[in-house]
């Protein structure tokens, strides 16, 4: 299918199917329950959850297949919504423009950076990188004012040109007249679903990034940023040259950045220069090795899991604690809020560093090995548990 | 003229005059063996060759042609392909996937974005790469992790990638370091049977005497960086300067 | 001349400040070979010992004193400090008002126990793994080692004073023949700077004339040579991880006067000393400290106003500059060594 072999066209229709049902997936608990708080379906939620996939299998592309730790991805991703969000400041609220702008932008800046960056290797590409994003940082702040706005932010002001924009047009950012925010909200009894439109076209796209992605690393091109990763000298003495292989891998990975970057102006018409710090780099770093570098699924597994706790456990205080634990006896109860309460609500971020360094110690491959590690357990117990088949029936998931 | 011609060839390293005026001729089709006691500059030499260093005066003709100021995968493009003392694979990759690497970069060059064509969809080059495991007889570990592999089974799998990429010199550094005589064995016989089904000139680089002994046409001894004699192996063996420049000291 | 003079004193704390980091940051990198992303939060530990000792010496309790009254004629309420009350309220007061210099010795035990703990429980098992996986472990290390910080001491900055003799300027211009009020610089930035400059000294002597020293240097040179001897090596290491735990600690427990430490102060100084790390030559330690200093002088340089108004935005981005640039030309940076993480 698509020229995908059977796997990978497995992969991708489960992916397809997940995203697409989400709003359900989601929102498994009634509304008005107790566990209503471990819902994750809302709009602006599962656009992250897409936009950050997006930007993680990017990622994904360069370190994952040549090894190369770029630690200033967030550069490309904050180009790609300034281009957006000067898209609707010069022409209309339409996404299509503003997207197709915000990709080539940072393609362009992933050339230049990635030109210079590309010479060294190692340790050296990521001080390099670093230094470019941070550079690119500080510069939004302050010289470029005039194109970043600075400290306040790039957004629509009603003076703007907008060359485009018809009387009848939306002032909401809009797929030629279908508005982003528009959501169609499905009661069922106490259930209650959000199918929002800004969210369908995201995931579209990370349904084709995803797809793009699977198609490289099945390609010969894919076969030599592998190459480039295991053995760069055997490389050089086969005839290869390794510089454009790597450019371009992270002029596409860039891209994939910088895609992102439109879709999250798209939903959002602002950009903002934090999100070119070298802290939103580390976070797809983060995502990525979570989730498995290397891996096909890994980096929008880690996207996922890293936006929905952070979404929960901010949402967790010490009166949900109380309630969690209410049916200990009250020293105890208070014991185990006092040993919890460090790693919510602001402490999300002590959770994930933890949480981060126990995958790099023990879990090299991410949630995917783990997952891996975890069917080969089963698998072995399986044959020697015979008798006790009904028991271990339950989904492997 | 010889396909590969080396001409007053000078390179210093600091104080150290590490060749020193190499003159080399290598005929086409022919197995050329250059020795030499350990510093004698072989590897020097060789790296001169491939474009890993790039020689203070002389010139390095392949086929007509300067190699010299070239980056290795230009070199390598021109029909040198080199075969390392320790063998250089893709260890993270299997064995299939290392074989067909040299494939690509036969067929597209040193740099192609083929991003979007699956491997499967390329037959020629998938059929040629199993084609040479089956040559090298390593048809059976076909999706093996290449690291997991054996150092003599490492070995074959880099000369097969060499051979796909149908050079026409071969270069060949110390090929039998470190093995047990049957794989040392094997070798000899691989390459004896590279040199009679194959288009190919091969120069090799080898302490082992024995493996010297039964491939090579035409040895040059090197010491101290400069060539001390060419010759056919026969006379080389009764040569008294080689003696005391070499068999003497391993005795 | 003047304002020249002023600019690359004003860079010389920073400056300070870079060395000091850096300097450890190579220590660990030439001796372990590992690129430790924590180093920065060591110095902000470092800083947050100050905090701290400040906060237990200032620790008090209250007693009414029935002889006063406040302005609501209740008893006053006297605040004591136990150490005022302990050694006498001048000699309590002095010893507060010191506690920056004294967390020095608060520090140099925490901070080496911190760094053999971080050595032998973490760092220890990745000296054989790729330099990648060094880079994401001990970031993820910073992260946590930063919000714990943040957990007990808060997002905010927290003002630590430098003892009251060093709160003033000193008129440097005057002592150089210029006019006065021309040149000024706080004292207690001259005594960062000749602290830093003193550390530095008993690091790199101690390397030079101590067996210990000599070992070390010599296994910074060849690491595997070293081994063979029959020398303890990782054991000697685990000490040096230790003793460059402690030199980024002080360079906070300093810092902490000329800035209010806060939880993200480790991080801004991580990327930062990288990257004179990078410029000075990876693994060379006279490299570390003269990039430092010509960093943060070069810094100081480019934030003048003349300079600004030439190249607008250059303060900002002219240490990342220098070091893109060094990077391209000089791949070894200034002082380093051939072969380093070169692959």
């Amino acid at each position: 299918m698509l020229g995908l072999d059977k796997r990978d066209a497995t992969l991708l229709i489960i992916v397809t199917l997940l995203t697409m049902f989400a709003p359900f997936i989601l929102n498994p608990f009634p509304e008005g329950s107790a566990m209503a708080q471990f819902n994750a379906g809302y709009p602006d939620l599962m656009q992250r959850f897409v936009i950050f996939g997006i930007f993680a299998v990017g990622f994904n592309i360069l370190f994952g297949l040549t090894g190369y730790l770029s630690f200033g991805h967030a550069a490309f991703l904050g180009v790609g919504s300034y281009s957006a969000v000067w898209m609707f400041k010069l022409l209309s609220m339409n996404v299509v423009p503003a997207i197709i702008l915000a990709v080539i932008v940072s393609g362009l800046f992933a050339l230049v950076i990635g030109y210079v960056s590309l010479r060294r290797s190692g340790i050296y590409f990521s001080i390099l990188t670093l230094a470019f994003a941070q550079m690119s940082f500080a510069l939004a702040y302050s010289v470029l004012t005039p194109i970043t706005n600075g400290e306040t932010g790039l957004q629509v002001y009603n003076d703007d040109p907008q060359y485009l924009m018809g009387p009848d047009s939306p002032t909401v950012t809009n797929l030629f007249g279908l508005e982003m925010r528009s959501t169609y909200t499905l009661d069922m009894g106490p259930w209650s679903f959000d199918f929002n439109a800004g969210y369908y076209m995201c995931a579209l796209f990370m349904l084709a990034a995803v797809y793009l992605s699977i198609r490289i690393f099945r390609s010969p091109f894919g076969l030599m940023l592998k190459a480039v990763k295991s053995n760069q000298q055997r490389m050089n003495f086969t005839g290869l040259n390794t510089r454009p292989y790597t450019l371009a891998a992270f002029v596409i990975s860039g891209m994939y950045a910088g895609l992102a970057g439109g879709l999250m102006a798209s939903m959002d018409p602002l950009a903002g220069a934090e999100r070119m710090q070298w802290t939103a780099s580390g976070e797809v770093v983060l995502m990525t090795i979570l989730g498995g570098a290397g891996t096909l699924i890994g980096p929008i597994l880690g996207a996922g899991f890293i936006k929905y706790f952070e979404n929960i456990f901010s949402k967790i205080n010490d009166s949900v604690l109380h309630q969690w634990f209410a049916f200990m006896p009250d020293g105890l109860e208070d014991f185990m809020v006092f040993i919890i309460h460090p790693f919510i609500g602001k402490g999300w971020h002590l959770t994930l560093g933890i949480l981060f360094m126990l995958v790099v110690i023990f879990l090299p491959g991410g949630l995917v090995e783990g997952g891996q590690r975890i069917a080969a357990w089963l698998r072995s117990k399986t044959p020697g548990a015979k008798d006790e088949t009904t028991k271990s029936t339950e989904p492997a998931e | 003229m010889g396909i590969l011609e080396v001409k007053g060839v000078n390179k210093r390293f600091g104080g150290l005059q590490a060749l020193g005026n190499v003159n080399l001729s290598v005929k086409e089709n022919t197995v050329h063996a250059i020795i030499g006691p350990n510093g004698a500059g072989k590897s020097t030499l060789l790296n001169c060759l491939v474009g890993k260093l790039i020689p203070d005066t002389g010139s390095v003709m392949f086929d007509g042609q300067s190699v010299l100021g070239r980056a290795p995968y230009e070199i390598n493009q021109m029909g040198i392909s080199r075969v390392f003392q320790t063998p250089e694979i893709f260890g993270d990759l299997t064995v299939m996937e290392n074989m067909m690497i040299p494939c690509f970069a036969k067929r597209d060059g040193a740099f192609e974005l083929n991003a979007i064509t699956s491997i499967p969809s390329q037959k020629d080059v998938v059929e040629k790469a199993e084609a040479m495991l089956v040559d090298m007889k390593m048809i059976d570990k076909r999706d093996m992790h290449a690291a997991a592999m054996s150092r003599g089974d490492k070995r074959r799998l880099e000369i097969g990638m060499c051979l796909s990429q149908e050079p026409r010199l071969l270069l060949l550094d110390e090929p039998t370091a470190g093995m047990a005589r049957a794989d040392t064995n094997n070798t000899i016989d691989l390459l004896k049977q590279i040199k009679e089904d194959r288009d190919i000139t091969i120069a090799i680089i080898e302490h082992d005497m024995h493996v010297v002994f039964s491939l090579a046409d035409r040895i040059t001894v090197l010491a101290q960086g400069t060539p001390l004699v060419e010759d056919d192996p026969q006379n080389i063996k009764g040569n008294p300067k080689v003696r005391e420049a070499y068999l003497g000291e391993s005795a | 001349m003047d304002a020249i003079i002023l600019q690359i004193l004003n860079g010389l704390d920073k400056g300070s400040a870079y060395a000091l980091i850096a300097l450890g940051l190579t220590l660990i990198f030439g001796t372990l070979g590992v690129v430790n992303f924590a180093h920065g939060a060591l110095f902000m530990i470092g800083a947050f010992c100050a905090v701290t000792l400040n906060k237990i010496l200032t620790l008090g309790y209250i007693t009414i004193d029935e002889t006063q009254k406040d302005f609501l004629g209740n008893p006053l309420k006297v605040e004591n400090t136990y150490v005022e009350t302990w050694f006498g309220p001048e000699l309590g007061a002095a010893i507060i008002d010191w506690s920056v210099p004294l967390a020095i010795l608060f520090a140099i035990p925490v901070m080496v126990a911190i760094g053999f703990i971080m050595e032998r429980g973490l760092i220890k098992h990745f000296y054989n793994r790729p330099h990648a996986d060094q880079i994401l472990v001990t970031f993820g290390l910073a992260i946590v080692l930063q919000e714990i910080i943040k957990y007990f001491y808060g997002a905010n900055p927290i003002p630590t004073g430098a003892p009251e003799v060093f709160r003033g300027s000193l008129d440097f211009g005057v002592l150089l023949g210029f006019d006065p009020n021309v040149i000024i610089y706080p004292y207690w930035r001259l005594v960062y700077f000749l602290f830093a400059a003193a550390i530095i000294g008993a690091v790199f002597a101690f390397l030079q004339f101590t067996t210990f020293g000599m070992v070390v240097r010599a296994g910074m040179a060849d690491r595997e040579t070293v081994g063979l001897l029959g020398i303890n090596i990782d054991r000697r290491f685990t000490i040096m991880f230790g003793i460059a735990a402690a030199v980024a600690g002080l360079a906070g427990v300093m810092y902490a006067p000329i800035n209010s430490p806060n939880y993200h102060m480790g991080m801004d100084f991580l990327v930062l000393s990288f990257v004179v790390v990078v410029v000075g030559g990876m693994g060379s330690l006279p490299g570390a400290v003269l990039a430092g200093f010509l960093l943060g002088i070069l810094e100081s340089f480019a934030s003048m106003n003349e300079v600004k108004s030439l190249l607008p935005g250059i303060d900002q981005i002219i240490i990342y500059l220098v070091a893109i640039i060094i990077l391209l030309t000089r791949p070894r940076g200034l002082m380093g060594r051939k072969g380093v993480m070169e692959e």
